[in-house]
């Protein structure tokens, strides 16, 4: 008991340490990524290249004044970052990352806690989650805040439902509803090179499926194209328009952490969570050349500077030893050593394979808002209602019927 | 642990409960409602219902009250104007309701003295599949019945939001 | 304090909660308000189902604390379309005012 306790005390505290560093810089990378989009270069003052960006952006907005305007409830205003934040750190407790580890005789799983119903306790969070916005809204007396709020609401409930039946086609197909499981019954391959994940997998591989989450997730999360609650040329800022300092700064970070949570619910359900995207004896080199071919062009980067960014000639040798020594670490389980090192670089294995998949919908969601247009709100309604709703229920119907018939 | 738990969220949700009655502003009311459908979905996990907890916040909290949310935000309901309910009703209404409370208290030991003890992991009947197999299987025509019964619901909200009446 | 706390307790928790909720559909005089103590009251009920339900270690408690959610979630559709409507011709939420088939 006391083992289990101090061990999910440590998982919590990594998990959340993790979490929101991570939230941190996908802020940096989404400036970054949209600043190439547009043909700029993006934070670069802060640090080399500007890393610590969210450093200082964290340090402004703790330190400035948290202005609470005149006749809004206080109650209700100061809640609603905080119910934000809160969900939104609390449904990544049932999403694993990894297989289970075994250091030094402790065997652990790298997830909080697996609950039988890990799906729906997602989708419960992510539908109480709703609150955080539409209260924000209301309790900031204003005007642009209230339509942000209504909006989000309202497309929050509509979008929950072609997700909820989009999810509900994998579901049928694991027959569990574990997010371990699901991800531990999508391994082996077809042909061995096919891997059997749930948008492959027969009988009824879930491509549809999973365009139709992607849709619903960039709306459940108010992300561009479907950003409406906070639409700026419209609404000001919609539901966030009054608040400021360290209110602000929690609606900000919990809009990053559910796009990361919804991103690893994605990746376990289509896309094979941990399981690598290659067969076994090409799957083990793959992170080992990736980290080690970007180790090297760094390092050759740093020889062939040019003279305005002087900074170059340090950082790039330094990010490049970096990415060396990550290869190194996961090329542990391919050389002979000795077992506490070998099963730390076997467990880091599907970490590597499981980032790789979240990042990558997680750069689609920074790419789309690069690319795309705003949506207006009756063709934001219209869409889920009468196509999305419809192809999702169609969807299920047809993959339901396979299953059944195989 | 589970008798601390229990009676933790046992008194939130009968705060939030008393909070619920007590509010004149709908809001408040509203979210003292979502507080005890949440502490329930709790006790609901603490009764084996892992299922009905997670159904609870998804359907309840995540569905319903979000109606509620957005519908008083869209008519903009300001808080009750207090009007002069009768003396009568305020000397007896608490006593009665205490009185009746008592009633049941008493009526429920009495008659159920030796109930089992909760204990969290003791009943695990309420799993997904358990439901599922008994809702279409023994329950297939009332499940049947409800799906009719939400078509209805829905032709009848599409048509009052429609029509002018 | 106990270690566990017997069945019993979940029911009286149960006819708590239903008597408040009788109590705010009595007082209360907004229509939403009384529509929510109506909720409340198939909340409590809903928590009785599944305390029996623990108690004859059978899963049909739920099946019924599910299909009371379920018309839960049909009611609140089509009762907060009336009262919009009520709203939409006499701009009032206050029950009282909507007595019409009264005199």
């Amino acid at each position: 008991m006391e083992t289990f306790i101090i061990i999910s005390l440590v998982k919590a505290g990594l998990v959340a340490f993790v979490l929101l560093t991570l939230a941190a810089y996908l802020v940096w990378i989404e400036r970054k990524v949209l600043a190439h989009i547009q043909l700029r270069v993006g934070p670069y003052r802060v640090g080399p290249h500007g890393l610590l960006q969210p450093l200082s952006d964290l340090i402004k907005l703790v330190t400035k004044e948290g202005v609470i305007p005149a006749n809004v409830n206080t109650f209700f205003y100061l809640l609603a970052p905080f119910i934000a934040v809160a969900l939104s750190l609390i449904s990544i407790s049932v999403v694993p990352f990894g297989t289970q580890i075994d250091v030094l005789g402790v065997k652990t799983y790298m997830q909080l806690t697996d609950v039988n119903v890990g799906v729906l306790v997602i989708l419960a969070i992510s539908a109480v989650s709703v609150y955080a916005v539409a209260l924000g809204g209301w309790a900031s007396n204003n005007k642009y805040a209230l339509l942000g709020g209504l909006r989000s609401s309202a497309q929050m409930i509509s979008y929950e439902l072609p997700m909820s039946l989009a999810i509900a086609s994998p579901l049928l197909m694991a027959n569990t509803l574990s997010l371990r499981e699901i991800a531990e019954s999508q391994a082996g391959f077809y042909f061995g090179f096919i891997p059997k994940w749930y948008i492959f997998q027969g009988p009824m591989p879930q491509m549809i499926a999973f365009l139709i989450f992607l849709i619903a997730a960039f709306a459940e999360t108010n992300r561009v194209p479907f950003d409406l609650p906070e639409a700026e040329n419209e609404l000001v800022a919609g539901f966030h328009t009054e608040y400021s300092s360290t209110c602000f700064a929690a609606f900000f970070t919990a809009e990053y952490v559910n796009m990361v949570t919804i991103s690893a619910l994605g990746t376990h359900l289509f896309l094979g969570g941990w399981n690598p995207v290659f067969p076994e004896p090409i799957a083990s080199f793959v992170p080992v050349l990736v980290h080690a071919g970007a180790g090297l062009i760094l390092l050759y980067h740093g020889t062939q500077t040019v003279s305005t960014r002087t900074w170059d000639r340090y950082t790039f040798p330094l990010f490049g030893l970096v990415a060396l020594g990550v290869a190194g670490v996961f090329s542990l389980p391919l050389l002979p050593v000795p077992e506490p090192l070998l099963s730390i670089g076997k467990a880091l294995h599907p970490i590597f394979w499981f980032g790789a998949k979240v990042g990558s919908i997680l750069f689609l969601f920074i790419w789309i808002r690069g690319t795309l247009p705003r949506f207006r709100f009756d063709q934001l309604m219209r869409f889920a209602w009468l196509f999305l709703f419809p192809l999702s229920v169609l969807h299920l119907l047809v993959t339901g019927l396979l299953v059944a018939l195989n | 642990m589970d008798a601390f738990l229990f009676f933790l969220f046992a008194a939130i949700a009968v705060a939030c409960g008393i909070n619920l009655v007590l509010q004149t502003h709908p809001i408040s009311s509203a979210l003292s409602l979502i507080g005890v459908m949440g502490s329930l979905a709790v006790l609901y996990l603490l009764l084996g219902a892992e299922f009905m907890a997670a159904a609870q916040l998804i359907v309840y909290a995540g569905a319903i009250m979000v109606l509620f949310i957005f519908v008083i935000m869209l008519l903009n309901a300001g808080a009750e104007r207090s009007k002069s309910t009768s003396l009568l009703a305020k000397a007896l209404g608490i006593p009665a309701l205490l009185a009746f409370l008592g009633v049941i208290g008493f009526l429920i030991q009495a008659l159920l003295p030796n109930t089992e003890l909760v204990k969290f992991g003791a009943f695990t009947g309420g799993t997904a599949q358990a439901i599922g197999r008994k809702l279409f299987t023994e329950y297939l025509l009332p499940f049947e019945v409800t799906s009719v019964l939400i078509l209805i619901a829905i032709l009848g909200a599409v048509v009052l939001a429609r029509k002018e009446i | 304090m106990p270690a566990a706390v017997p069945v019993s307790y979940y029911l009286i928790l149960s006819a708590i909660l239903f008597g408040l909720g009788v109590a705010g559909f009595l007082f209360r005089r907004n229509i939403i308000t009384v529509f929510m103590s109506i909720e409340l009251m198939l909340n409590a009920v809903n928590l009785s189902f599944i305390a029996f339900s623990y108690q004859l270690r059978q899963v049909d408690g739920h099946i019924f604390a599910f299909f009371v959610m379920v018309v839960a979630a049909a009611e609140a559709a089509v009762g907060l379309a009336i009262i919009l409507t009520v709203f939409k011709n006499r701009s009032t939420l206050a029950i009282d005012d909507v007595s019409s088939l009264n005199n």
